[in-house]
C-alpha cells in the first residue's frame, strides 16, 4: 500500500507545490508552521480541493484535477486524527468510537489504547491525553486505507506527549496502512518516522527514509537542540555487567538498560549534541562508545554552532559542535575521525 | 376553568392554542431547512432568500395579511387551485389563521435556528465526514443534535409570536367567533362592545399565563438539553 501525492495549490500569497510518495509506515511531513503541511493533509482527506494535482491511495484515485475526480471525504476511507481530537461532545466515548463503524467488534482497539474504563464517559470529562487516545481509536475503527494525523500531540503538555507517543509507535508497527503524520517537532519525527518529507514554504526540500533525511545536516537548523539521527541496530549480546552490545553496520555500540532479546532489531536515536569528534584515537576517557567515522558533510549555522554529518559502516548520524572546534581541529569532508557517543536512546 | 370563562372566551383560548401549535409544527421543518441553507451553504440568491424570510418581520402585518388574501383567498389563484383540487381552503378558516401565524413567526424561528446552527463547529462536521458519514447523516447525527437548544428556543419564540399574531390574521381570515377569532382578536372584539372589559381582562390574564409558561418551559428545556449536548 502506498500513497502518491502531487498537489499544487495557491492561496493568500502562498504557493504550495508538493510531490512525494508515502509508503507503509509513518511518513512524517516535517516543517515549520506555514510550510503547507496541513494543506496537504486536508487535500488528502478531501476537506480541501487543490487547484491542480493527483492523489492516489493504493491504486485508488481520490483526486485528479485533469479527469475531474474528487471523491468526497466520506468515501475516501481515511482515518483522520486531528490536533484538537474533535470528539463529538454529545456522544459517549463508545458512541464516538463506533461512529465510523456502527457494527463489528471494537475490543481489540479498546484494549490497545486502554479505553475500557472510559467507554461510558462524555468527551467533556476526558483529559487531553485521554481524548486524543479516543480520537486515535475512532480513526482506527473506521477501517481506513490511510491514517492522517495532524500534529496530534501539539496541543498536549510534555507528560501527555510521552503518554501518547507509544501508541503511535504501536500504530506504526501494527497498522497495515500508511500513516501520514504532520509535525513540526524534530523529536517526534525522529522517534516515529520511517519516511520523512521536509517542507519549506510550500516546497518539498527533502524526502526519503528517516535514516537518510534526519542525518542530513541541511535539514535541521543547527539551533535546534533536538536535532538527531535515527539508526537501525541489532542486539548482539547481553554482558554480565548489565550492558548490551548492539551492532550498527560494522561497528558496535555498548548501551545500558536494554532487555530486548539477542537478534532483535532496534531503532536508536542519537542526538547531535551527544556526539563529540576527536581527530586521534582516544585513551583515558570514560565514554564506552568511540566509533571510527568519516565526515560526509559540514553545515555551519547562523550562530556559533555547526552540524557535522558522520558515517559509520553505512549508517549516517550527526554531531553538533562549535564552529571554533571545527576550525581548531581543521575538519573537512572526507576526513576520518573518531566519534565519541555520550548517550543513545532506544525506542523499541 | 371552563366555568369562569364564558363559552365564547373559552373558544378563543382553545382556538389560539390550536392555531399556535399548528403554526409552529408547520413552520419548523421549513425553518430548519432554510436556516441550515443560510448558515452552511453558498448559493446564488442567498441574499434574496434571506430578505424574503425576513419580510414578514419588517412589513406591516396588514400588508402580509393582504398578500395572503391575494394569494390564498377564495378567488385568488393558489386558493382556487387548492379548493378545486383538494377541496381545501384557508380563507376564513382556522387553518388560514394558522398559516398567517406560521408566516409571521417564520423569521423569528429561522433566526434563532440559524444562530444555533452557525454555532455548531464545522470542524466536527468535517470529522464526521472523514468517518464516512454523508451529508444527511452528518446533519442528523451532528448538526441537528448540537443545534437542538436553539431549535427549541426558536420553536417557543415562534409559538409566542403565533399566539399573539393579530394584524395579518384579522386581515386574512377576519374575526369570526369559533372559526378565526383567536385570543388577540377576541380581546380586541370585547373591547369594542360596552361591558366587555371583564372578558377582555380575563383573556389578557390567560395570555400572560400562557406566554410566561411557554418562556419558562423553553428556558428550562434549553438548559437541560444544552447541558446534555455539552456532555456535562
Amino acid at each position: 500500500m502506498t500513497v502518491q501525492i502531487n498537489i499544487r495549490h495557491a492561496f493568500d500569497g502562498f504557493d504550495l507545490a508538493a510531490r512525494f510518495d508515502a509508503p507503509k509506515g509513518v511518513t512524517a511531513l516535517f516543517g515549520a508552521s506555514g510550510s503547507g503541511k496541513t494543506t496537504i493533509i486536508n487535500a488528502v482527506a478531501g476537506l480541501l480541493a487543490p487547484q491542480n494535482g493527483r492523489i492516489v491511495v493504493d491504486g485508488r484515485v481520490l483526486f485528479d484535477s485533469k479527469t475531474g475526480v474528487n471523491t468526497p471525504p466520506n468515501k475516501r476511507k481515511i482515518g483522520y486524527i486531528f490536533q484538537d481530537a474533535r470528539l463529538f461532545p454529545h456522544m459517549t466515548v463508545r458512541q464516538n468510537l463506533t461512529y465510523g463503524r456502527p457494527t463489528g467488534p471494537i475490543d481489540a482497539v479498546v484494549d490497545m489504547l486502554g479505553l475500557d474504563s472510559l467507554l461510558g464517559r462524555r468527551p467533556a470529562k476526558l483529559s487531553g491525553g485521554e481524548a486524543q487516545r479516543v480520537a486515535i481509536g475512532r480513526a482506527l475503527l473506521s477501517n481506513p486505507d490511510l491514517i492522517l494525523a495532524d500534529e496530534p500531540l501539539a496541543a498536549l503538555d510534555e507528560a501527555r506527549k510521552s503518554e501518547i507517543l507509544p501508541y503511535f509507535e504501536k500504530l506504526r508497527d501494527h497498522a497495515k496502512v500508511p500513516i501520514l503524520y504532520v509535525s513540526h517537532s524534530a523529536n517526534e519525527v525522529a522517534r516515529l518516522a520511517t519516511t520523512v518529507v521536509v517542507l519549506n514554504k510550500g516546497r518539498v526540500t527533502h524526502a526519503g527514509s528517516a535514516e537518510t533525511v534526519l542525518s542530513d545536516p541541511t535539514v535541521t537548523p543547527t539551533g535546534v537542540r533536538s536535532a538527531g539521527a535515527v539508526m537501525q541496530a541489532r542486539v548482539v549480546t547481553h554482558d554480565d555487567d548489565g550492558l548490551t552490545v548492539l551492532s550498527i553496520g560494522a561497528s558496535n555500540l555498548i548501551v545500558p538498560n536494554c532487555d530486548a532479546p539477542v537478534g532483535t532489531d532496534l531503532r536508536l536515536r542519537i542526538a547531535a549534541q551527544d556526539v563529540m569528534i576527536a581527530t586521534a584515537p582516544l585513551s583515558g576517557i570514560s565514554a564506552l562508545n568511540t566509533l571510527p567515522a568519516t565526515i560526509t558533510a559540514i553545515r555551519k549555522g547562523d550562530g556559533p554552532g555547526a552540524l557535522v554529518q558522520l558515517e559509520t559502516g553505512g549508517a549516517p548520524f550527526l554531531a553538533r559542535i562549535t564552529q571554533r572546534s571545527l576550525t581548531a581541529l581543521g575538519l573537512t569532508v572526507g576526513q576520518t575521525v573518531h566519534a565519541v557517543i555520550k548517550a543513545v536512546s532506544i525506542d523499541r | 376553568m371552563a366555568e369562569w370563562l364564558s363559552p365564547a372566551e373559552w373558544q378563543a383560548v382553545a382556538l389560539s392554542l390550536r392555531v399556535a401549535i399548528w403554526a409552529v409544527l408547520l413552520s419548523l421543518p421549513f425553518a430548519i431547512f432554510v436556516a441550515h441553507a443560510l448558515a452552511r451553504w453558498e448559493f446564488v440568491g442567498k441574499q434574496v432568500l434571506n430578505g424574503l424570510v425576513h419580510l414578514p418581520l419588517v412589513l406591516p402585518p396588514v400588508v402580509t395579511g393582504y398578500l395572503l388574501l391575494m394569494t390564498f383567498g377564495r378567488r385568488a389563484p393558489v386558493g382556487m387551485f387548492l379548493e378545486q383540487t383538494f377541496g381545501f381552503t384557508f380563507a376564513f378558516q382556522w387553518t388560514g389563521a394558522a398559516l398567517a401565524a406560521a408566516i409571521m413567526a417564520f423569521p423569528l424561528v429561522v433566526r434563532a435556528i440559524r444562530l444555533s446552527i452557525e454555532a455548531v463547529d464545522p470542524k466536527l462536521e468535517h470529522a464526521a465526514r472523514t468517518l464516512g458519514a454523508g451529508n444527511a447523516r452528518v446533519f442528523a447525527t451532528i448538526t441537528l443534535p448540537l443545534a437542538l437548544p436553539g431549535i427549541i428556543a426558536g420553536a417557543v419564540l415562534g409559538y409566542a409570536k403565533a399566539m399573539g399574531e393579530f394584524g395579518a390574521t384579522i386581515t386574512f381570515v377576519s374575526n369570526i367567533p369559533g372559526q378565526t377569532q383567536t385570543l388577540p382578536s377576541a380581546i380586541y372584539s370585547f373591547l369594542q362592545v360596552p361591558g366587555g372589559e371583564s372578558s377582555a381582562i380575563r383573556l389578557v390574564a390567560i395570555a400572560i399565563v400562557i406566554s410566561m409558561t411557554a418562556l419558562i418551559l423553553s428556558e428550562y428545556l434549553s438548559k437541560i438539553i444544552a447541558r446534555k449536548v455539552r456532555g456535562q
